[in-house]
């Protein structure tokens, strides 16, 4: 399967501050009886960006000038508790390429990953200067470098985090393994048979 | 050289690297439900591939079953297009669904226990984050995200890395009134939602070792509210004697290699952890989540706390906590008013959560103004409590008894919540808006303690309310 590489990621920032942010708040499941996953980015954080009657709420995802922001700044442990890949889905379909935290919930992690959103990690310090030179100017551009682990913003590069195999995945363009996985069809049989309970 | 049981099951089902550097793991057992799979289908259509072992995959339908009107269609058209779809899928891929005309259906995490599906030393994947549950059979059992379901569909595999693995030993006597549901809040309150990011819990000590299978499944069920993507418990004879005879499990001659087998996957005594952690079982009490967030819990007889006396981090979602929940800080937490009562779900939805409550409920009522509904896991759970009486016993206190289904641990089916409603319940999570009023309110605890609830009205310490002495079964 042809993936794209994906080497970098350039655009404006949004800043959702807090920490333990859950994907049942990233996606409330009710917007889970779906069977595509299309469409699903309007449903993104809908709780905290409308009311009760679908009114808009002040949330950033609101305002007009981070709409078409494709950068999303996070706090610690972002994208806690279900494993519904739901919550990367919208929020790539509202636009987001790449999410920018303090730590990631390992099973959004990898979701995010295999969508082809990579996961960086970096200092609070830097996530809070981004997010304050986005408030001045929500045009200021952040970089995403994914072969030099850095991000750049304003001319400072702040140094970022990414597992190696997670980084060769993305710049080499294997990000969804399913081709490989596929592959060692040999490999796997020979497990398998020497599984009882799989026989 | 002496291993555990992670490390063991992980050899045995790595079938190479990737050039990622991750593992090729091999799923033995599939479990999938009607939520987190029909995209996976679609991408396996789209891709034009077929199903590398359907006898290895189970179906069953839970998220979106309405609990008391269950003639089809459903109301809900997107419910109804839901269980539509799986059935479809099932049927063209060859797949076992435990469907609810089976009398087999369950949440899925109940489902597969009780038929004996899930078994010690193999590797369990589902869609769904409390595949954790499993665990206590001493299966390395994960949730997966719907590519991931693709990818078991379609190979049997995922690409994983190696977790580590922390050994939690609770040792001593657990209180009367204190249960496994209080066990794991308190590890959770210990070691944090976050602590458990990169790890395997393996659970052990005395109490585990006389914890009976039902109350491992509830430590482990909740082991990924810790951020352990799997929780386990190394198999032993309570393991052996719980799957004996059940359906899917090996009979006859093969019975006892599989028993063998199962017991050399247990962690060989003196192998290594990356980290140990000690519990005291005494230091326990009866516990209770205040928060929005499952680690956010005090025992019953403590305050709220103060987000001003805790640690940085701590602090800003302590704040959220207390203005979502209507709380003040420094208060009892005991004597908070509650409005429904929920007694169900994968953590607490067997037939001792639904038999302890009984035991207590017994002649008593649900306190006026409170509405109470007890939601058996499985059809196959609610049977046994119908011949047991135990329907009878919640009727007359006031329970509205339904049929099996997730219900109110999550709002995709009509049991919701509605405006800012307090709920004492025995679900897993208390995430704003989890229990389908995005004001909703969730406080999480043991049945007892939603018993102790539902009869007083307001959260209320189970053991005076009860006059419970000999309670606790451990
Ligand atoms: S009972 Fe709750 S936690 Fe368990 S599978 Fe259903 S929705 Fe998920």
């Amino acid at each position: 399967m042809a993936l794209a590489k994906i080497t970098e990621i350039t655009g404006c920032g949004i800043h959702l501050p807090g920490d333990d942010v859950d994907t049942d708040r990233i996606i409330p499941a009710r917007y889970l009886k779906c069977v595509t996953f299309d469409g699903l980015g309007e449903f993104a954080f809908y709780d905290e960006r409308f009311d009760g009657e679908g009114r808009e709420k002040p949330h950033p995802m609101n305002e007009e000038q981070f709409k078409h922001a494709s950068i999303l700044l996070v706090g610690s442990n972002f994208g806690c508790g279900s494993s519904r890949e739901h919550a990367p889905q919208s929020l790539y379909r509202f636009g987001i390429r790449a999410v920018l935290g303090v730590s990631f919930a390992e099973i959004f992690y990898g979701n995010s990953l295999q969508l082809g959103m990579p996961c960086l990690t970096l200092a609070k310090e830097a996530i809070e200067k981004i997010a304050t030179a986005m408030k001045q100017n929500p045009e200021t551009q952040i970089r995403v470098d994914i072969a030099a682990k850095a991000v750049t913003c304003q001319g400072e590069v702040f140094p970022a985090g990414l597992p190696e195999g997670s980084q060769s995945s993305l710049v080499e363009g294997r990000w969804d393994p399913i081709g490989e996985l596929l592959d060692n069809g040999g490999g796997v049989d020979r497990v398998i048979g020497s599984l009882p309970y799989m026989n | 050289m002496k291993r555990n049981l992670f490390e063991k099951v992980w050899e045995a089902h790595s079938a190479g690297r990737l050039s990622s550097g991750s593992t090729q793991l091999v799923v033995g057992t599939h479990l999938i439900h009607e939520v987190t799979s029909p995209q996976a289908f679609g991408m396996l259509r789209e891709l034009g591939l077929g199903l590398r072992c359907p006898e290895r995959t189970f179906a069953t339908v839970d998220h979106i079953v309405p609990t008391n009107e269950q003639s089809e269609p459903f109301s809900d058209p997107l419910a109804d297009e839901m269980i539509r779809e799986l059935r479809r899928n099932c049927k063209d891929f060859g797949i076992t669904f435990f469907d609810l005309p089976t009398g087999k259906q369950g949440i899925v995490h109940i489902v597969g226990p009780e038929l004996g599906i899930t078994q010690p030393g193999t590797t369990i994947a589902c869609g769904d984050s409390h595949t954790s549950t499993h665990g206590a059979f001493g299966a390395i059992a994960f949730g997966i995200g719907t590519t991931q379901v693709r990818d078991v569909l379609a190979t049997q595999t995922i690409a994983m890395n190696k977790l580590k693995v922390r050994r939690i030993n609770v040792n001593g006597y657990l209180a009367p009134g204190v249960y496994a549901k209080d066990v794991i809040l308190h590890i959770i309150r210990t070691l944090g939602v976050k602590g458990g990011i990169g790890f395997a819990y393996e659970y052990g000590g005395e109490v585990f070792e006389r914890f009976t299978m039902e109350e491992r499944m509830t430590v482990c069920n909740m082991s990924i509210e810790g951020a352990a993507r799997c929780g386990y418990v190394n198999p032993d004879e309570t393991t052996f004697e719980y799957l004996k005879g059940r359906p899917y499990c090996p009979a006859g001659e093969d019975w006892e290699e599989a028993v063998a087998r199962w017991r050399s996957m247990a962690s060989d005594a003196g192998c290594f952890y990356d980290d140990v952690v000690e519990i005291d079982a005494c230091d326990i009490g009866p516990t209770v989540t205040w928060g929005i967030h499952p680690g956010q819990a005090v025992f019953i007889d403590e305050n709220i706390p103060d987000p001003d006396s805790l640690v940085d981090g701590d602090r800003e979602t302590a704040q959220e906590a207390i203005v979502h929940m209507k709380l003040a800080a420094g208060q009892p937490i005991a004597g908070t008013p509650i409005d429904v009562a929920f007694i169900g779900s994968c953590t607490n939805g067997r037939l001792s959560d639904l038999q302890e409550a009984a035991r207590f409920l017994q002649g008593r009522q649900v306190s006026p103004g409170v509405k109470a509904i007890v939601v058996p896991g499985s059809q196959l759970v609610g049977a046994l409590a119908e011949k047991q009486g135990l329907d009878e016993i919640y009727r007359q206190a006031g329970f509205e008894r339904r049929s099996a289904g997730c219900s109110m641990c999550l709002a995709m089916n009509p049991d919701k919540l509605v405006g800012d409603q307090l709920c004492a319940s025995t679900s897993n999570r208390n995430f704003k808006g989890r229990q389908g009023s995005p004001t909703g309110r969730t406080m999480l605890m043991s049945p007892l303690m939603v018993a102790a609830a539902a009869v007083t009205g307001k959260i209320s310490d189970a053991r005076e309310v009860f006059g419970v002495t000999n309670g606790a079964s451990v």
